[in-house]
């Protein structure tokens, strides 16, 4: 009979940590950035329909990357837990704070007693009347409570740095989503077309529900660039010759 | 992969009610769900007038304020006309708990619906989702407990205003012009019917709900009339391309003023 190998816990997490930085290193970033009525997320995304960023409740919003599968199956989780408590009790009892702490909790359980980590970052903001709270958890569970603007994916890290050098509190829209164009720019060595943009976010003035989206013909005016539909094929690409992007990645 | 069952609800993927609220609400708070069973009918709110109508760009649903209890009013300024969404507007009569209960797992339903599929049912599918919820309410029904909405929205998507009427049992009936229901319901269709017509303008089919719910008062007593010394006034929403929207009272008070000139017979 084989004896199972020992395998020291240090070994076994950083094993675990390891392939859920890898499975979500390869999918794009995304960032959040605050501005004058909010925060904004900007992700870039080819598809048009697969969403990265999503509403949760009228004053909460949700962004993510990695695995399609594992955070689209997380969102509606933070849906059914915003409405079934939101219903229970009232709908201003739901927070940020808790659903935060919710994918906190399941994260991290499935990350030291489940047979895999999710490959997933979360990025949870809830805007208020005075200010804007950015919650960032981690595929293991841990949670940070970011200031300003945050980028997770791929590559984080350059988009930050491009980030802090630029990002001013309380711009209007047009600038932040410039901003944060420029830094998802930056890291991928190109500039990032509008119709490859996926921009969201929470905007306090608005009525109970504080979310929007805005369309490809909305982020190309407010970045001041003309407007080309998403999914348009140059005309002279030949037959059999490289298909345009499939809407299924990122 | 095992996730800890209180941490994270498992998503079941073809899950058939994997969208709806009211389905995910009784499976994990049944208890919440349906506390309410009585083995005998009790005093409840109930009496009514509600009416809708299509007017040439949209639809107005209006309803009286009162809620009776026997033959004592309960509440002067009852609401019971609801947004459901952007879209939709129901009003409900009948048992007034159950009632707008309904009316707002109705409206959780509609906004799950939209975030989870990230896309707005279509109008035919809130109203079937609706008559579900009715017949699901048969068995409270049959204790007395009867709650009968009206619904009435407008489809972006084909730019057509529409209403649906519901029977106790879960009918759904689509009405092409305009509808009423409550005990002044029919006292209220009488009225529309004298003065109803399809091209109508929005102010005309403001006025003609203002009508018909002073003509349900005025033969019905469990339908309350505008109460010009407490301010009360009918509620008149309309949902149209712009989407739905409540008329300001001011506006209404105004209208009122003018349908009771019309009628002053000393």
């Amino acid at each position: 009979m084989a004896m199972p190998f020992y395998v020291p816990p240090e070994q076994a997490m950083k094993d675990r940590a390891d392939y859920a930085r890898k499975g979500i290193s390869r999918g794009k970033s995304v960032v959040a950035i605050t501005y004058a009525d909010g925060v904004l997320f900007v992700a870039e995304n080819p598809s048009a329909t697969l969403h990265k960023v999503s509403e949760i409740y009228d004053r909460i919003g949700f962004a993510a990357v990695g695995k399609y599968n594992e955070f689209e199956q997380l969102r509606v989780a933070g849906i059914r837990l915003a409405d079934v408590k939101g219903w229970q009790y009232a709908r201003e009892d739901v927070n940020g704070r808790m659903l935060a702490n919710a994918y906190a909790q399941g994260l991290g359980g499935a990350f030291t007693e489940g047979s895999k980590p999710y490959e997933v970052e979360l990025l949870l903001a809830e805007v208020t009347e005075a200010s804007v709270e950015l919650y960032h958890i981690l595929y293991d569970g841990s949670i940070t409570d970011e200031e300003g603007y945050v980028a997770i994916g791929g590559s984080s890290e350059a988009i930050n740095t491009a980030l802090a050098e630029h990002f001013t509190a309380g711009s209007p829209l047009e600038a932040a989503l410039g901003v944060a164009r420029d830094a998802l720019s930056s890291a991928a060595d190109r500039a990032v077309e509008p119709q490859r943009l996926e921009v969201a976010g929470l905007d306090r003035t608005r009525g109970r529900r504080k979310f929007f989206r805005l369309e490809v013909a909305d982020i190309a005016g407010a970045l001041g660039e003309p407007v080309t539909d998403r999914g348009d094929v140059p005309a002279e690409v030949a037959p059999g010759a490289e298909p345009p992007e499939p809407s299924t990645q990122g | 992969m095992r996730v800890p069952r209180d941490e994270l609800p498992a998503v079941d993927a073809f899950d058939l009610t994997g969208s709806s609220f009211s389905a995910l609400a009784q499976r994990i708070a049944p208890e919440v769900w349906r506390g309410m069973t009585a083995a005998v009918p009790i005093e409840h709110v109930e009496g009514t007038t509600i009416v809708a109508l299509v007017y040439n760009g949209g639809v107005v649903i209006a309803g009286d304020r009162r809620a009776t209890s026997g033959n004592v009013i309960s509440k002067r300024d009852m609401r019971k006309v609801f947004e459901a969404d952007g879209w939709s507007a129901l009003g409900i009569s009948g048992a007034a708990g159950p009632a707008v209960d309904m009316a707002r797992i109705f409206a959780t339903e509609l906004e799950h619906y939209e975030k989870v599929e990230g896309a707005p049912l279509s109008l035919e599918g809130k109203a079937n989702k609706l008559a579900q919820m009715v017949r699901a309410n048969l068995p409270m029904a049959m204790q007395g407990l009867v709650v009968v909405p009206l619904f009435a929205g407008y489809d972006p998507r084909q730019g057509v205003p529409r209403i649906y009427e519901f029977d106790a049992a879960g009918g759904r009936y689509e009405e092409k012009r305009f509808a009423t229901s409550g005990s002044g319901g029919r006292d209220a269709r009488g009225s529309l019917k004298a003065r109803y017509r399809p091209d109508f303008t929005f102010d005309e089919a403001v006025d003609a709900a203002i009508e018909s719910l002073w003509d349900a008062a005025d033969e019905d007593s469990a339908t309350g009339g505008p109460d010009l010394v407490r301010g009360i006034y009918p509620l008149v929403a309309v949902i149209d391309a712009a989407g739905y929207r409540e008329i300001a009272e001011d506006r209404i008070a105004g209208r009122v003023e003018t349908v009771i000139a019309a009628r002053r017979v000393v």
